[in-house]
């Protein structure tokens, strides 16, 4: 029963973990740029549906504002910042690492901007459902509503996710510029603006993430900071390349810190993440799933 | 040679004594600032060592300066270590575990560098909830007391707990930054330079690159320590709250401001980052502005200049200028 | 006028000059063979005149039009296609997906289907692997789906970049010959940079022998071949 318990619990959390796992890896896939910015972006895009409904009154209501606020500030991030970093990227000592620093920036940016906004202090962003576990038989197990919503909404993004890139034009225009772009632009692809439509779905996913967890913790302007290294380590798992790859990161994780809990204590478990992050990066630094297909040109 | 060294050597002697010196004639105030931009000072060049010359990015040195300071702190209070040697002590520390992440990070390129070490910055402090001896999130509390009788007495007048403070960190910082120098201009130097510029070539030219990579991180890693050390003298505490995230992105800041091959633009980055706050506090109170505003606007100063400067002035806004008069 | 119309061009690479001062045009429908051996500054031409790098000098007309400062999607969609050195397929992408990146931006996705019918005709090995990973191709195929998915584009002007790289004797011989069939049937003007002169001349109408970037001569490809001193200097049999 335990063990079925503690599955649940791991389900929950690695479903959110893929979330943003999924963020990062379709930025690096489009731009070869690790996000960093990803959690303020998410946190961002959560002020945004809590704002929301503070006025409307539903929780149902604030999420699709949430996602589409998510995407358009991933969107303009990427054709405002990152696009004239590209352009001005002498070769300097500072210009390969120009990028990641450059998303910290922003990270720090949008902190103290949400900051100034909504204040440092812990708000609540509430969810209708009850975040206490179904009962089966006189067994409370440990998944709520609210936790049955998360997974089903990781679901719903991964699904539309692989739908889009696995039938559609704009799917494969994703691919292939993020593969080969100087072969795709010699096919005629828009490659920035394909570029900004990937970071817009990394920023919608970040959205979910932060709008379905938070129901479950709290907000405030650092309040994924941890959701942010979890999703990178999730991603690293991965292969960080691999879209697969991070939603069965995400949920290795999940599942791996949910035993990790159970069994040893919480006091470990960021030891443990690390420690997790450390073993792949020597053991597999290619991720369980990471291409196999080398960038010959690269 | 030797003679340009010892000349050197004087000059630091100079500008240490003139400093110190100064320290009689300015506010406490702007005594415990000057302490801070020495910190800085400290904090800045290790990165600048780190990125600057081995090519590495490290995002998780707020992490680093937090073990140089709980490895202070404990030995002070737990040994009953003199002040110096408990500094030591913290550098050490953060060595030994800059030379663990420096294993690692050796065997990492950029985007996971980047990554461990900012799980690292995010994940590291929180440990200190964990185990009672570091105190939990309010922390333990860091005295080093007043100047020995004998400094004291020589500089007479009314010598204070922070110009005590200031002379430590002003003393650390003009080392480090003497060390940093020789330390650039030997065989050590010259081998990060070449790893930089052209790593096959150097590997083709017998240089364990490796070994090089680990190195830069241990002693960058045990200058952070050491600044840890120093910020938890000054805040006369070491808790969770004192090494966040936010430290280990402020230093970056700072490093990217100095031009991060810019050894003597460390001192830029450290002003700049002691004087922001003080700006926004003025123009804070003036716009009569809430608590709100107040508290997050450094940070949102902090975080447009890092990003004006990548975006117009990569390699520093100093080189930057030198450039343009050239051509 | 000539329908390409090169002038003066010179190309960098950093300090380099890759292509210096080149002047050479193309009628209508002309195929024109670039010789060169490595480094001549083959391929910097044809990426300056498919807008991926700038030129520092001089003018590249295509009917009239500039091309020098459009962007290669636009390029594109003026009917000018670049095949790119090396096979440029996508190897994480299978055979299908490559063909439909040449129609992807087009409007008119009945005459898609038409032209990548008409591609597999052409390349009936293709169709065979239509599922396949463009990775587990042999050179000779990714060349044949390389230049059938710009044939998708329905190009005007094609720049073709050594097709021939890396590619047994025998697979050259198609290739070639596949290209003369197409360029007759689709009245295509074609820009052929080979290092591969004998070949290349052979289907050519125009020869044009650069150097270090520089022109050394052009002329009817008859000519070019017939000619001993620029068999000895140039063409290298």
């Amino acid at each position: 029963m335990i063990i079925i318990d503690t599955l649940l619990i791991g389900l929950s959390s690695g479903a959110i973990y893929a979330l943003m796992a999924l963020a990062l890896v379709l930025v690096w896939r489009s731009t070869r740029v690790v996000n960093f910015a990803q959690a303020g972006q998410a946190i961002l895009s959560t002020y945004l549906g809590y704002e929301v409904m503070n006025r409307t009154h539903s929780y149902w209501i604030s999420i699709p504002f949430a996602i589409v606020g998510g995407a358009a500030i991933a969107a303009f991030i990427d054709a405002v910042i990152l696009r004239s970093l590209a352009k001005r990227s002498h070769k300097g000592s500072v210009s390969e690492i120009a990028p990641v620093i450059a998303t910290l920036g922003l990270l720090g940016l949008i902190r103290s901007l949400t900051g100034m906004i909504w204040g440092n202090a812990y708000v609540q962003y509430i969810s209708p459902l009850s975040g206490k576990g179904y009962m089966i038989g006189k067994h409370t197990i440990p998944f709520s509503p609210q936790n049955l919503i998360i997974v089903i909404g990781a679901l719903l993004v991964m699904g539309i996710f692989a739908t889009i890139f696995k039938f559609t034009n704009l799917g494969l225009a994703l691919r292939a510029a993020s593969f080969q772009p100087e072969i795709s632009r010699l096919a005629g692809i828009r490659v920035d603006r394909i570029r900004t439509i990937g970071w817009a779905f990394a920023g919608a996913a970040g959205a979910v993430a932060g709008a379905l967890v938070t129901p479950t913790t709290y907000l405030s302007p650092n309040s994924l900071d941890l959701l942010l290294v979890s999703g990178f380590v999730a991603a690293v798992i991965g292969g960080l390349d691999s879209l697969i790859g991070a939603v069965l990161g995400g949920l290795l994780l999940g599942v791996g810190f949910a035993f990790i809990l159970q069994y040893i204590g919480a006091s470990v478990t960021f030891s443990a993440a690390f420690i997790i992050l450390i073993v792949v990066l020597f053991v597999r630094p290619r991720g369980i799933l990471g291409s196999k297909v080398g960038r010959r040109d690269a | 040679m030797r003679k340009s060294k010892a000349l050197s050597a004087l000059t630091f002697l100079a500008i240490g004594l003139f400093l110190l010196g100064l320290s009689n004639f300015v506010d406490e105030l702007r005594v415990y600032q000057g302490a801070q931009i020495a910190v800085y000072v400290i904090a800045i060049s290790s990165i600048i060592l780190l990125t600057g010359y081995s090519g590495q990015i490290s995002l998780g040195h707020g992490a680093l300066m937090a073990i140089g300071g709980y490895a202070a702190v404990l030995s002070y209070t737990y040994w009953h270590l003199p002040v110096l040697l408990a500094f030591t002590v913290g550098a050490l520390a953060a060595a030994l575990g800059g030379f663990i992440l420096g294993m690692a990070a050796a065997r990492l390129s950029g985007p996971y560098l980047a990554g461990t070490t900012l799980a690292l910055a995010v994940g590291l402090p929180s440990l200190a909830n964990q185990f009672h001896i570091l105190g939990g999130e309010g922390g333990l509390s860091f005295d080093i007391g007043e100047a020995p009788k004998w400094i004291a007495n020589k500089t007479g007048g009314d010598f204070t707990q922070y110009k005590w403070f200031f002379w430590v960190s002003t003393v650390c910082a003009l080392v480090t930054i003497w060390f940093i120098k020789n330390l650039l201009q030997s065989r050590f130097g010259r081998t990060w330079r070449a790893v930089r510029g052209n790593p096959s070539a150097a590997a083709l030219s017998g240089i364990n690159i490796g070994r090089s990579k680990v190195l830069a991180f241990t002693v960058s890693s045990a200058l952070a320590g050491l600044a840890g050390a120093l910020l938890a003298m000054l805040l006369g505490l070491v808790a969770p709250m004192a090494f966040t995230l936010t430290l280990s992105f402020t230093l970056v800041t700072g490093a990217v401001l100095a031009g991060v091959t810019n050894l003597a633009g460390s001192i830029v980055g450290a002003v700049v980052l002691v004087v922001i706050p003080e700006i926004t506090d003025v123009v804070a109170t003036h716009l009569g502005g809430s608590e709100k505003i107040t508290a997050n606007l450094p940070g949102l100063i902090t975080s447009v200049l890092l990003i004006l400067t990548v975006i117009f002035a990569p390699n520093g806004p100093k080189l930057h200028i030198r450039k343009k008069v050239h051509n | 006028m000539s329908a390409l119309d090169v002038k003066d061009l010179s190309v960098s690479h950093g300090a380099i000059t890759a292509v210096k001062k080149l002047s050479f045009s193309i009628e209508q429908g002309q195929l024109a063979a670039i010789i060169g051996s490595n480094g001549a500054g083959k391929t910097t031409l044809l990426r300056a005149l498919s807008g991926l790098i700038p030129s520092s000098h001089g003018t590249a007309t295509w009917n009239g039009k500039s091309l020098l400062g459009e962007k290669p999607e636009d390029l594109v969609r003026a009917g000018i296609v670049h095949v790119s050195e090396g096979k440029s397929v996508i190897p994480e992408l299978n055979v299908k997906e490559n063909l439909a990146l040449g129609g992807i931006w087009r409007k008119d996705k009945k005459d898609v289907a038409v032209a990548t019918e008409e591609v597999l005709e052409l390349f009936p090995r293709l169709r065979e692997r239509l599922q396949q990973s463009a990775d587990t191709l042999s050179g000779g195929e990714r060349q044949m789906l390389a230049i059938g998915r710009a044939l998708i584009a329905r190009p005007q002007l094609l720049l073709l970049d050594e097709p021939s790289l890396g590619l047994a004797p025998l697979i050259i011989e198609q290739i070639f010959e596949a290209i003369n069939q197409l360029r007759h049937r689709l009245n295509l003007t074609v820009l052929l940079v080979e290092q591969n002169a004998m070949s290349a001349l052979k289907i050519a109408d125009v020869g044009i022998i650069i150097n270090v970037g520089s022109l050394v001569t052009s002329g009817p490809s008859k000519e070019l071949l017939a000619d001993a001193n620029l068999r000895a200097a140039y063409l290298g049999y």
